[in-house]
């Protein structure tokens, strides 16, 4: 009796563990009404890329390891889609004195992801989000899975692992 | 057989969170949140002339907050915890203390929102109406009320909000600040009207009304025959002429805003216009001159090449739901007046940042971004970044309203302008440009140079003169050396010149970064150039910072270099200090 209860106490311990180690979910994307870059209204449960997974950076355009992650990421992206149909989405936290340039910004700079405008902060509170920049993983059901607050050159690579398993998860 | 049950159970209870991870433990409900928490603890300084009782013996400053938010279906509640014990250096005194600032529960049922409680809003780009908040600047005014909005019809959203918004730790009670109202309305054309849909040419139009009430206080004020207002010591030589008056202070005080937003391919334009209604306060020195604002953006954009053009002109449009508050930190304002010079990323080009004159301002940007492609001659194999941008703030006309009475004078129409004057006196300027190229996969580098000129009587202290203007040429260089995947050094070189002011400034950072998990940074601004010997300061910091996941801890320590620290246009003063801080900030 004594050994099955231990027996089953260590299972117990190892599907906790395991479970923990495996992509699970934080919470699910919450519905906000924002702008997509062109002004034009946008919520958030819209965010979606066929069920497939999405990134989801906070950045601004004064913020100087938000713009060496979108660099970064810009460097590898068409990689990343053509490796795990990946999408991401760029929210901008900008307010109405540089939201507006955020676009040109945008183009100039050659940046190929969806690119989102939340002038007064009501996605990135929903989101708890801090400072910027903070990076988000979001599964092919809407789920939040993975969040990440900073940058550090290189830090790429580990989104893509995440999003490789967000994809095995599936 | 009852062993049998039991081992099932047992089963049953280990295989438990495979299943129970993958569901709501709440069920269908879900809590998130976050928590950050800065402290510091303050060392004397001899050099910066930092001692105990200077400190007033607040030898350790703690600013943190948590925010819970609860989701369940259509439904959100969630809060927010501070605590200032005491404020940091540089925060207002009238923080301190610990409680729930802000709460709020919401619910949507089709296309209504409604929310009640504690709120963020803001109408168009917020020129009369925006309630936001920024930790890092100790901002917040949101309001504590009820909002709604509204979508009758696909492209069209409604707003309408009433409130009192937050002043500090000071509840709202006995009339002691103003009620604000508002309504606002956006119209998408093309998604409105059927036979648009399909237009290339997408048209948004919007407008709003914001109303503040208040139970004005009895006010008198004394003036001399040279229109000097004289206060109760009566330290003027005329004293003995003066004369006293009861200010006609409005209880209502009305604005409202019309925008219109033109896109067709890459073009983007976008204006907004706003009058405000005769609203004598502190902050426009009890003139009954109307405000008026305009602000206007341009853009034209297409892969790899983007112009940016905005414009403003401000005319006496401080906001505020209290007529008797000025100063800093701002508190109470109803509406934001964008700042239109671009925000720099690095250290020493924010030593001369810029705010929003509300009493009056003219301010232009231009902005040109282009990428020279990938593999082209010019581009190199990973391409590069060019950006180039100018801004300029500059005084508005004041003309006198009659002969005899001074421009600005407390209890008279203020003065008299025509739209879109531009007046003589110079507030702000800045050229700047930057390099962006990769070289190859190990190693970046960023150039940028910025041609800053900046009076400093005008932003400092509102004297509106130009006998104290800084001209600041400075250049930076960061080059990020990348040993494997995981490896990386980033450096910046940075050089501030000027013959006024504080003198020439260099700084040095070396970074050393450990992907994902850990950074290591030693940086020295040095005040070389300063013409009193004693102040030619070494500002160094050493700092560490760990990151697993959403969580971030980092510890500097450091001396703190005296300035204005600005989000957004809006600044904090920011004194010197030397002294250790801690920051952990984590999200769930």
């Amino acid at each position: 009796m004594k050994k099955l209860f231990l027996a089953a106490f260590s299972l117990f311990i190892f599907t906790t563990a395991f479970s923990q180690s495996e992509i699970k979910t934080l919470f699910n994307l919450p519905s906000v009404d924002i702008k997509n870059v062109k002004g034009e209204p946008f919520n958030t449960k819209s965010i979606a890329n066929n069920g497939k997974p999405v990134i989801i950076t906070f950045w601004a355009t004064w913020c100087k390891p938000c713009m060496k992650e979108h660099d970064a990421i810009s460097d590898v992206y068409a990689d990343w889609i053509k490796e795990t149909g990946v999408k991401m989405y760029a929210v901008s936290i900008d307010n109405s004195r540089s939201s507006k340039s955020v676009l040109p910004l945008v183009n100039g700079k050659g940046w190929d992801f969806e690119v989102l405008l939340d002038e007064n902060g009501e996605f990135k509170r929903a989101m708890n989000v801090n400072v910027p920049p903070h990076t988000f993983i979001v599964n092919g059901k809407g789920e939040v899975v993975w969040q990440h607050v900073g940058y550090l050159e290189g830090d790429e690579a580990e989104y893509l692992e995440i999003v490789k398993k967000a994809l095995k998860a599936k | 057989m009852k062993r049998n049950i039991f081992v099932k159970l047992l089963l049953i209870l280990a295989l438990l969170p495979v299943f129970g991870f993958s569901q709501d433990i709440l069920s269908g409900g879900k809590v998130t949140g976050n928590i950050q928490v800065d402290a510091q603890y303050y060392s004397e300084d001899s050099k910066l002339g930092i001692s105990d009782s200077s400190l007033n013996y607040k030898k350790f400053g703690m600013n943190g907050f948590a925010n819970f938010i609860y989701s369940n279906g259509d439904f959100t509640a969630g809060m927010r915890l501070e605590g200032f014990m005491n404020p940091m250096l540089g925060f207002d005194p009238r923080y301190e203390g610990f409680g729930v600032p802000y709460w709020f529960a919401k619910y949507k049922v089709g296309t209504l929102e409604m929310t009640a409680g504690h709120f963020y809003e803001q109408f168009g780009s917020g020129l009369v109406l925006r309630s936001w908040e920024e930790w890092t600047l100790g901002y917040d005014n949101n309001i504590y009320g009820f909002n709604a909005h509204f979508s009758p019809i696909k492209g069209v959203m409604l707003k309408g909000l009433v409130g009192t918004q937050r002043y500090f730790w000071e509840p709202y009670e006995n009339s002691n600040r103003g009620i604000v109202r508002g309504l606002d309305g956006d119209f998408f054309l093309n998604d409105m009207f059927e036979g648009l849909a399909e237009s290339k040419t997408k048209i948004d139009l919007g407008g709003s009304f914001v109303s503040r009430y208040e139970k004005v206080p009895n006010k008198t004020f004394s003036r001399d025959s040279a229109y000097i207002v004289i206060n109760e010591l009566g330290d003027t030589s005329e004293w003995n002429q003066r004369t006293t008056y009861q200010y006609n202070l409005p209880y209502n005080v009305g604005s409202w805003a019309a925008r219109a937003n033109i896109a067709n391919g890459g073009f983007n334009f976008y204006v907004e216009y706003a009058q405000k209604g005769n609203d004598p306060n502190a902050t426009n020195n009890y003139i009954y001159k109307k405000g008026s604002a305009i602000y206007s953006t341009l853009s034209y954009s297409t892969k790899g090449l983007g112009l940016f053009l905005a414009t403003k002109w401000i005319d006496n449009m401080s906001y505020k739901s209290k007529l008797t508050e000025s100063g800093n930190p701002p508190m109470l304002d109803i509406n934001y007046l964008p700042a239109i010079t671009k925000e720099h990323p690095y250290s020493l080009a924010t030593v001369y940042p810029y705010a929003t004159k509300q009493n009056g301002e003219f301010g232009l940007q231009w902005q040109i971004a282009y990428n020279l492609a990938k593999n082209s001659t010019l581009g190199g194999k990973y391409g590069t970044n060019i950006t180039i941008n100018y801004s300029l703030a500059r005084s508005i006309r004041k003309d006198q309203v009659s002969a005899g009475i001074p421009v600005d004078s407390t209890g008279t129409d203020g003065y008299k302008t025509k739209f879109f004057s531009i007046g003589d006196l110079p507030y702000y300027e800045d050229f700047n440009i930057m390099l962006e190229k990769k070289f190859n996969t190990k190693v970046k580098a960023k150039l940028a140079y910025y041609n800053q000129t900046y009076n400093k009587n005008v932003i400092e202290d509102d004297i509106f003169d130009d006998i104290n203007i800084v001209h600041a040429k400075i250049a930076v260089l960061d080059l990020t050396y990348k040993f494997d995947a995981k490896n990386s050094l980033r450096t910046e070189l940075q050089g501030l010149f000027t013959k006024e002011d504080d003198g020439d400034w260099a700084a040095l950072m070396l970074e050393y970064n450990v992907s994902p998990t850990w950074f290591f940074s030693v940086q020295d601004e040095f005040n070389y150039g300063n013409p009193v010997s004693d102040k030619q300061i070494h500002y160094y910091n050493l700092s560490f910072g760990y990151n697993e996941g959403s969580n971030r801890f980092s510890v500097r320590y450091g001396r703190q270099r005296e300035g204005l620290l600005c989000v957004g246009g809006v600044c904090r003063y920011v004194p010197a200090s030397t002294g250790l801080t801690f920051t952990l900030t984590s999200s769930f």
